[in-house]
């Protein structure tokens, strides 16, 4: 009982610990290949400007504790995403487009699900400074290309616009705990009660809010939602949008849910989730987030996506994996070299210590180098 | 979670499952055992593609929210004490129909021990329920939490009154209780994983859709 972890918090062993850096390595080399360069934010920091912009929820999920050197409220990281936009916004104040990522533990309070693990190993990629569509198309063609390098396909990308509700709602001059009543009402597609919540409402937008929650499916979805919905500017723009950024990702597999707004308390426009592995959840979340620069003195278009390395690596098949070779303890000339040149082929190459005859094969060692007329060979390892 | 060209709907036996029956008859699914004679809690369909799985009233969320299972027939009070995360509810069923009650013995002042500042001691599965009503009454509540056989707790001074389902009211009427306030009238929700209402839409949705025609 003494080593027990807290909940839902683990300890990553081997064979997973390396799969696990495997895949951290494979993700940030990609987006580095793409120009996005890699930033390290601190693990925590003063509370405001960890929860800036952000909504309710994560400042319940961060974990607080007082700087002994100030007396100000510090939060351990609960997402990097804010932390990578104050860097955009206040550090790099670049004038044009700039490419970040990042990839660190995070922890939560909360769990998001009861199987869920407290410190997910968040990994994800930032664009910020263009406000055109291209950014859009750009940061969901990098998620699709990292979840395949991962060796995991997305088998969708689903797709929604915050724009939509927003401009729903602001017409409807809702007052802000309506508006966030409608909006967990919405994300629970809850048709009875949104009914209920709506009555009031003028109308074309009464239909229109209630037609929301059904506008989910394929590409058809957004002509079913143009007929439906009121032909407002900004419904028309949303719409635009959507209809141009399907028409650049033909090769995806892409559908749409009009009524997601996951992320709406600092999203602002395009946002998607992608979902691969069969398994009962999205597995990398992103979108368009513009306000939240604003927060740290200069408001800058953004998108992006993050996803958990460790829910990642889950639901990856296991990779065989080679075992290692045990090299003799040995002063012989020659047995050096071979090992080095071994070991820069990528072979892990462990020496024998005197006195732990029989435990090698517990060890990973499936392999041994051995004399043979001479010279040295690998040969599978016997005995033990 | 299971299989992409199969679906799993999660519900309870009893007034649940007699009352979904005509809906999965107009969906063209039709239970191929009767759970209140088999003891099997995996029930085969008509359709090789749909299965049915017997479960608590109060874990059918939990099933629908992990996965487990893709659709799932549950009571608006079970959903609000679950809490709902991760579901859709899309589809009131006007099934097994009941309300969410205040209930105190005969005699007992209810109205003076809930003005405004007062306190009240409750006794409730429903927790979450409770204590939504009395905070939004302005009343502060002690909340016991039984499992069963509720309409006890005031007789033996337990608690002054109890929040529980009322259907007919004969088991309040029986041991002398009366129903003092109406919380909300249930029924049963049908809800949907959220995951699965994406990746197995075109098994899911003509399923809501014939639910939705034969509920209207």
């Amino acid at each position: 009982m003494r080593w027990v972890l807290p909940d839902h918090i683990q300890d990553v062993l081997p064979p997973e610990a390396d799969k696990l850096e495997g895949l951290r390595r494979r993700l940030l080399d990609a987006f580095r290949g793409h120009g996005y360069q890699l930033v390290m934010p601190p693990l925590l920091e003063y509370l405001d400007s960890l929860t800036t912009g952000a909504g309710q929820d994560l400042k319940l999920r961060t974990f607080k504790l007082i700087d002994q050197l100030t007396g100000r409220t510090m939060g351990v990281r609960a997402d990097m995403t804010p932390q990578t936009a104050r860097i955009d916004a206040h550090l790099l104040n670049r004038a044009g487009v700039s490419r970040l990522c990042y990839c660190g533990s995070v922890l939560h309070t909360l769990p998001s699900t009861l199987t869920a693990t407290r410190e997910p190993l968040q990994i994800g990629a930032e664009l910020y400074g263009h406000g055109g569509l291209e950014a859009d198309i750009e940061i969901i063609r990098l998620l699709a290309e990292v979840l395949a390098v991962a060796g995991l396909p997305a088998s969708r990308i689903d797709i929604g616009h915050v724009g939509l509700f927003r401009a729903l709602a602001a017409r409807a001059g809702l007052v802000p705990e309506r508006e966030e009543e409608l909006f967990d009402l919405l994300q629970a597609k809850d048709q009875p009660d949104l009914a209920l919540c709506v009555a009031q409402v003028q109308e074309p937008l009464r239909s229109a809010l209630l037609a929301l929650p059904g506008l989910y499916g394929g590409i058809e979805v957004i002509d079913v939602a143009a007929d439906r919905l009121p032909d407002l500017p900004e419904v028309r723009c949303a719409l635009d949008e959507l209809r141009r950024l399907a028409a650049a990702l033909p090769d995806l597999p892409l559908s749409f849910d009009l009524a997601d707004l996951r992320g709406y308390h600092y999203h602002s426009g395009i946002v998607f989730a992608a979902y691969a592995g069969g398994a009962h959840g999205a597995l990398a979340l992103g979108g368009r987030y513009d306000l939240v620069g604003e927060a740290f003195g200069r408001g800058r278009p953004a998108t992006g996506f993050s996803l958990d390395l460790r829910e990642l690596a889950m639901r990856l098949p296991d990779a065989a994996v080679a075992g290692a070779i045990l090299a003799p303890q040995d002063d012989e000339p020659g047995l050096a070299e071979v090992i080095a040149s071994l070991r820069a082929r990528g072979e892990v190459v462990v020496s024998a210590l005197p006195g732990h005859e029989g435990t090698w094969r517990d060890a990973g060692c499936d392999r041994q180098l051995v004399k043979r007329d001479g010279r040295w060979a690998v040969e599978a390892f016997e005995g033990e | 979670m299971c299989h992409v060209s199969s679906i799993t709907l999660a519900l309870s036996k009893g007034r649940i499952f007699e009352e979904t029956l005509p809906l999965l008859a107009a969906a063209g699914i039709v239970p191929t055992d009767d759970p209140e004679r088999s003891r099997k809690l995996i029930l085969g369909t008509n359709r090789p593609d749909v299965r049915l799985v017997i479960v608590r009233a109060t874990d059918t969320p939990t099933y629908v929210q992990y996965g487990a299972a893709d659709l799932g027939i549950a009571g608006k009070d079970v959903l609000i004490e679950h809490g709902g995360q991760g579901l859709y509810q899309p589809l009131d069923l006007g099934i097994a129909r009941c309300r969410l009650c205040v209930a105190t013995r005969a005699g007992f002042d209810y109205a003076a021990a809930t003005r405004p500042g007062g306190r009240i001691r409750v006794a409730t599965k429903y927790l979450n329920s409770a204590k939504a009503h009395f905070a939004e009454k302005g009343v502060h509540v002690d909340l016991i939490k039984l499992y069963g056989s509720m309409e006890l707790a005031p007789l033996v001074g337990l608690a002054d009154a109890i929040v529980d389902l009322v259907s007919s009211g004969g088991t309040l009427k029986a041991n002398n209780l009366v129903e003092v306030e109406e919380i909300m009238p249930i029924s049963s929700r049908l809800i949907v994983n959220q995951a699965s209402l994406k990746l197995k839409r075109t098994l899911i949705q003509p399923v809501l859709d014939a639910f939705a025609g034969a509920v209207r």
